[in-house]
């Protein structure tokens, strides 16, 4: 058999070219079968990213449904509760440019806000429990409701739905249980030649010629 | 201990592929304007040059020389690089997702990076036993890393400074590389 292979050298040819093909073919077949990926990895990074609050304003029906159309090639700037810190975190993550926030779909909000049920006024419609992403609000039909305010994600989506418009966004004050440090400034301008068009640079022959003009 | 430093040394610096040989300078010009995915890119590439020096190796010593088959060394190789740089995206899209999506379509086109090729070929024709085939590899990618790295270190810098107008963007980059080249070209002589 292997004197007929090396005697013909198309044959020789044919078999090591197939049997390359084939071993190769297999090794490929098994690193397939060993390294499958289940899901895009990638969708839950950009979900953890988001700010959870359910609120739909990007036009998804919450959080996981954006991170997944994000995935496909969505405009990362849809997320009014994130605002520009999340846009910014996303777009270091998958490596594009950050564009600022899309206005359509609403303006970040500069303090953090939660619901308050006027409470005397509530007629018990629970329009605003469907509303909740959340279920931060608690009550029953012809009952009184009330916010859970822990679990209140300040995404005012129960505001529209209230006939009575009792319902108000209150910013929530900051105390001792919920203070954080302040987020540190990414440092900029730590290299010299980075600051030379800044406003504070001040070139050795400026000054000679305002020590002039003094003079 | 002094073959695996001359064999490094000349593959990295003197012989350096990208920069002496003027292979693979796809990726060199495509994947240095982020740090980040040089850094990836390179450790990829250095991956797949070196496994595919020794599969190379391997298919030539064991397969091609005996059936006196010399003459399909091109397309053989090619088929061992086609394998191992599929073998690496699926382990990479598996390992770091994020690399994966960063490199995107820079990792299947390590398969027509010209330097995977060039080491297998040039392999060949030298009389090597495994250990430096696969130093070779080794080296061809330690050298691809040093060099794309420093030109994307390089390149973030330009992003950054005040070029003339008619120099910006691929034309400085082009002329960057230029001026690495000279400066690679003064290893030679040097073991």
């Amino acid at each position: 058999m292997l004197e007929i292979i090396t005697q013909q050298p198309i044959l020789a040819a044919l078999v090591a070219l197939v049997g390359l093909g084939l071993a190769f073919g297999a090794l490929l077949g098994f690193a397939a079968e060993k390294f499958k990926i289940e899901g895009d990895p990638v969708i839950d990074q950009i979900d953890e990213l988001l700010p959870q609050t359910q609120c739909g304003q990007c036009g998804f029906p919450g959080c996981r449904p954006y991170a997944e159309s994000i995935a496909d090639g969505d405009a990362i700037n849809k997320c009014p509760p994130g605002g520009q810190a999340t846009i910014n975190a996303i777009a270091s993550l998958l490596d594009v440019p950050a564009p600022a926030l899309d206005e359509e779909h609403g303006q970040e909000a500069e303090v953090k806000t939660v619901a308050y049920i006027r409470e005397d006024e509530c007629i018990g419609c629970t329009k605003c429990i469907q509303a909740c992403p959340v279920d931060a609000i608690l009550g029953a039909a012809k009952l009184m409701h009330t916010v859970i305010v822990d679990e209140c994600t300040g995404c005012d989506l129960c505001v529209e739905p209230c006939p009575v418009d009792c319902i108000d966004m209150l910013p929530v004050e900051e105390n001792i249980n919920q203070w954080q440090w302040p987020a540190p400034q990414i440092p900029s301008g730590l290299i010299a030649t980075d600051r030379m068009n800044g406003p504070n640079l001040v070139r050795p022959e400026d000054s000679v010629s305002n020590r002039e003009d003094v003079a | 201990m002094q073959e695996v430093a001359v064999i490094l040394v000349s593959s990295v610096l003197i012989n350096n592929y990208v920069l002496v040989q003027f292979l693979g300078l796809c990726p060199f010009m495509g994947v240095s304007k982020k740090l980040e995915s040089a850094i990836g890119m390179s450790a990829a590439t250095t991956f797949v040059l070196t496994l595919t020096a020794m599969a190379s190796h391997i298919v030539n010593k064991m397969l091609l020389v005996p059936l006196g088959l010399e003459y399909l060394r091109t397309i053989s190789f090619i088929m061992v690089i086609a394998a191992v740089v599929q073998f690496t995206k699926m382990f990479i899209e598996k390992t770091s997702p994020l690399l994966y999506r960063v490199l995107g379509v820079f990792l299947p086109l390590i398969t027509t990076n010209c330097a995977v090729l060039g080491v297998a070929l040039q392999n060949s024709t030298k009389s090597l036993n495994f250990m430096q085939a696969s130093l070779y590899g080794f080296g061809a990618g330690a050298g691809f890393s040093l060099v794309l790295i420093l030109f994307s270190a390089m390149r973030e810098r330009l992003a950054a400074a005040d070029i003339p107008q008619p120099f910006e963007g691929a034309a400085i980059a082009m002329i960057t590389a230029g001026l690495m080249s000279l400066a690679f070209m003064g290893f030679s002589g040097l073991v």
